[in-house]
């Protein structure tokens, strides 16, 4: 029905998955981890599993995106590889 | 190179899944019908998630509760540091002026008294602004918490993603204040005190219905208990167990943050 739609946002959490492992800057990838577990989230609640979807939303894009932040802040922001 | 060999092999190995949503799946013929069929006549929950999950699946959810509580615990373990160096310079502020005073080496340090406050070595004033619209979010937040925890019998949400919610309550209240006004409110003692509580909630709940001679964790025991009938006893004892895996969840989660945001010496930090 929506597979537009579907096929956007699954190109959006392959995007973000990529980038998030290829970026120099620490905080991006936290932040662009965030973003994933959102696409993510509208994944799961596209194919009918709001429970997951729920879980998502608040576990994968809300606390451990502040804890990679809080993480980070402790170390160098940039990586060296 | 072995990543994609394994990554291959994964996607080789899930062509023989069942198609999404495939009527003749095992799983649709077996196992789905009797949840949707009884769930409601059994538990009297109309949400089927959250009856199969902390009811006909009760072990699988205690040992999720058990393994955040260990994985809470193996994060202390490994990352907390009790030795620790205290600054040269040290802030106070004279709670009643407002005044900050900057005490260096060899000054005199002021008791642990009501007039004065330590804050951080690396303070910044923080924003008005940030602080009183936390204040205002925070108590919506943290009813939408226990709201998630209690209506997950009917909606989507249970203990997980409320006690998940409430750490964010108390995470944002550390941010927008300091990490120490944050500690001085709900120390680390308090934070292991809630987590083996919930913990105990859970498995003693299942130890009582052992003791009053049904099966571990079969929740008709509230029947028996108080004048239920058997479904919505079932009911109620899912309650129970979602808040207690909620206030595990909430405690495991501040708990990461403190130690996180402070470099394991749970003082003072982000």
């Amino acid at each position: 029905m929506n597979w537009q739609i579907e096929l956007i946002i699954l190109a959006i959490v392959i995007i973000c998955g990529i980038s998030a492992l290829s970026v120099k800057d620490l905080l991006s990838a936290a932040i662009l981890f965030g973003a994933y577990s959102f696409m993510m989230c509208l994944l799961w609640a596209i194919m009918g599993a709001v429970d997951v979807a729920f879980t998502e939303a608040s576990v994968g894009a809300g606390v451990s995106t502040v804890l990679f932040v809080a993480a980070v802040y402790q170390t160098s922001r940039r990586t060296k590889d | 190179m072995l990543t994609v060999f394994l990554g291959g092999l994964l996607i080789y190995g899930s062509f023989d899944f069942p198609l999404w949503g495939d009527p003749a799946a095992p799983a649709s013929i077996h196992v789905s019908p009797y949840y949707i069929e009884n769930t409601l006549k059994d538990t009297s929950v109309p949400n089927i998630v959250t009856a199969v999950l902390a009811d006909y699946r009760g072990y699988d959810t205690m040992f999720e509760t058990v393994v955040i509580f260990a994985a809470g615990i193996a994060c202390l373990f490994l990352l907390r540091t009790y030795k620790t160096v205290e600054p040269d310079i040290q802030l106070y502020r004279h709670i009643p002026t407002g005044i900050t005073l900057r005490i260096e080496k060899g000054g005199k340090f002021p008791a642990d008294s009501r007039y004065f406050e330590r804050l951080d070595s690396a303070w910044v004033p923080y924003g008005l602004i940030v602080k009183t619209t936390c204040r205002l979010v925070i108590p919506f937040i943290q009813i939408f918490a226990l709201y998630v925890i209690a209506h997950g019998h009917y909606s989507p949400g249970g203990g997980f993603q409320g006690g998940v919610i409430m750490g964010a309550s108390l995470v944002l209240f550390a941010i927008a204040f300091d990490l120490r006004s944050a500690i001085r409110r709900m120390g680390e003692r308090v934070i292991m005190l809630l987590a083996t509580l919930g913990v105990g909630i859970y498995a003693g709940f299942g130890i009582l219905s052992m003791l009053l001679e049904k099966n571990y964790l079969d929740y008709s025991v509230l029947a028996n208990l108080f004048a239920f009938d058997p479904a919505s006893a079932h009911s109620h004892g899912i309650l129970i167990v979602e808040i207690g895996v909620g206030i595990v969840v909430m405690a495991v989660m501040v708990l990461l943050y403190y130690i996180l945001a402070s470099a394991g010496k749970n003082d003072e930090g982000l």
